[in-house]
């Protein structure tokens, strides 16, 4: 499968972005200058796993672990490709 | 049938903190009301810090310090400390001027998140001119500071019919100071810009042309810069949705503490919005006159009560039916629907007219003495 992006690079959350959980939303939501997105539960725990630490794979065999299931390596490329084109993730050189 | 539609409700999410009216510059579009200089009784440091613990624990999440220019309230980094402390996006909207390297650390250090700054003109003479203040080099300078300390930067620019023809100049500039979000905003006709009308309004021509050339760029910076268009609304068919709806998710605080559904509802005769200094944020949000006079359907006249766009407009914006037909409670005049809408069209033709005058019509420039001067004429 190709992308568009190199799968051997870390995963970070983007420095001009901060992820935060809200209490009175009972979500996590992405903050950014005089915006903010809300996050469903799946999203938020991959982007919380975006922490300059591990790769796609490396997030894949994380979650696939932590939810004892297999085969979400397309639902997480998918949400992966999309944060990157929004700018709230990048990958580490 | 009014009335049964939903109406979106909700908790504050956007805290707009004008922290003071005070400003060194003199812009003649300033959105803050004409009488400023008569509500210079300013909220304390700790006023505004129980203001942003309360509008926190209801759900707010931005938060915006604005003026005037906040640089002039001292107390700014103590003030961004606590917000952030709360968990709130921190975003000073300033002018830029006045911003040094060793208050752009400190902020830092207090947890400011983002800066906005606002030029006036892509052009040292004529931004100068706009701001009532030689101020063009020295927000370059700072622009370039801000991104060298990290911080996400947006640049604003309000589109008039001063500084129009320069839109490729604007965003070249925007791309040169490495913003990472342009707003361009095209002015809004309330405040001092309503004054100046007949001296900003471009011609739908100029307008067009405008819009064009930022479309080209948005495409061309597309993942790398964002542009933000705020659009002309006197040449739209359709009103805003005003504040995403009355008392939906905006709140404003003025700096003498008064609570407004938008920060141009002052205006409004008979409003009689609270302050935070009598009232909770809560009791203002949730039981308040003035919070609950624009909220669900009820309110509407005609076209917009049996109009079945009116859950996505909610009848436009309530400050510019009122400066434009004097009355609160009709359709925004920029609706094609409203019976009104040749309020809109004589404002426009008036404008084309003066600019074609050989002599440019003058602007009046916000600062105290015309504030002065302003306000006890129209309380006359």
């Amino acid at each position: 499968m190709t992308t568009s992006f190199d799968q051997n690079l870390r995963l970070a959350f983007s420095p001009l972005h901060r992820l935060q959980w809200e209490e009175s939303q009972q979500k996590h939501v992405i903050l950014y200058p005089e915006g903010m997105v809300e996050l469903n539960v799946p999203a938020a725990e991959i982007l919380k796993l975006c922490d300059g630490t591990r790769t796609l794979n490396q997030v894949v065999i994380e979650l696939e672990q932590k939810f004892e299931t297999s085969g979400l390596h397309d639902d997480i490329l998918e949400m992966v490709e999309s944060a990157l084109e929004n700018g709230w993730i990048r990958t580490l050189s | 049938m009014a009335g049964s539609e939903p109406y979106p409700s909700g908790t504050p999410r956007w805290l707009l903190a004008e922290l003071t009216y005070r400003c060194p510059l003199q812009c003649p579009y300033c959105s803050n009301p004409i009488d400023y200089a008569a509500h210079s009784n300013e909220l304390t440091t700790d006023e505004w810090k129980r203001v942003f613990s309360e509008a926190r624990a209801m759900g707010a999440v931005q938060l915006g310090l604005s003026g005037g220019e906040p640089l002039t309230r001292k107390d700014l980094p103590a003030l961004v400390e606590h917000a952030r402390e709360l968990g709130y996006y921190t975003n000073l909207i300033s002018s830029g001027y006045g911003l040094t390297e060793e208050k752009i650390i400190e902020l830092k250090t207090a947890g400011l998140d983002h800066i906005q700054i606002s030029i006036q003109a892509p052009e040292k003479t004529l931004n100068n001119y706009l701001a009532g203040t030689d101020s063009y080099e020295q927000k370059k300078a700072v622009a370039h500071l801000i991104k060298q300390h990290g911080y996400p930067m947006v640049l604003c620019v309000v589109i008039h019919r001063h500084n129009i023809h320069l839109m490729r100049e604007i965003l070249e500039m925007a791309i040169e100071l490495g913003a990472d979000y342009l707003e361009l905003a095209n002015t809004q006709y309330y405040g001092w810009a309503h004054l100046n009308r007949d001296a900003l309004l471009p011609t739908r021509e100029q307008f067009e042309t405008a819009e064009a050339i930022a479309q080209e760029y948005k495409l061309q910076l597309k993942g790398k810069m964002k542009i933000y268009y705020v659009v002309p609304d006197y040449y739209e068919d359709r009103p805003k949705a005003c504040m995403n709806g009355w008392g939906t998710t905006f709140l404003t605080i003025a700096p003498d503490g008064m609570a407004l559904p938008c920060h141009e509802a002052r205006i409004l005769p008979g409003l009689n919005c609270p302050n935070v200094r009598d009232f909770s944020l809560r009791d203002i949000w949730e039981k308040s006159d003035a919070f609950n006079r624009f909220r669900h359907f009820d309110w509407m006249e005609e076209p917009c009560r049996s109009c079945p766009e009116k859950t996505k407009d909610f009848g436009g914006c309530r400050c510019q039916a009122y400066l434009l037909t004097g009355n609160m409670n009709s359709t925004d005049p920029v609706c094609s629907l409203s019976p009104q809408r040749d309020k809109v069209q004589q404002a426009i033709d008036e404008a084309l007219q003066i600019s074609l005058k050989d002599s440019a019509e003058p602007l009046i420039f916000r600062n105290s003495r015309n504030s002065k001067a302003l306000g006890e004429s129209s309380s006359q």
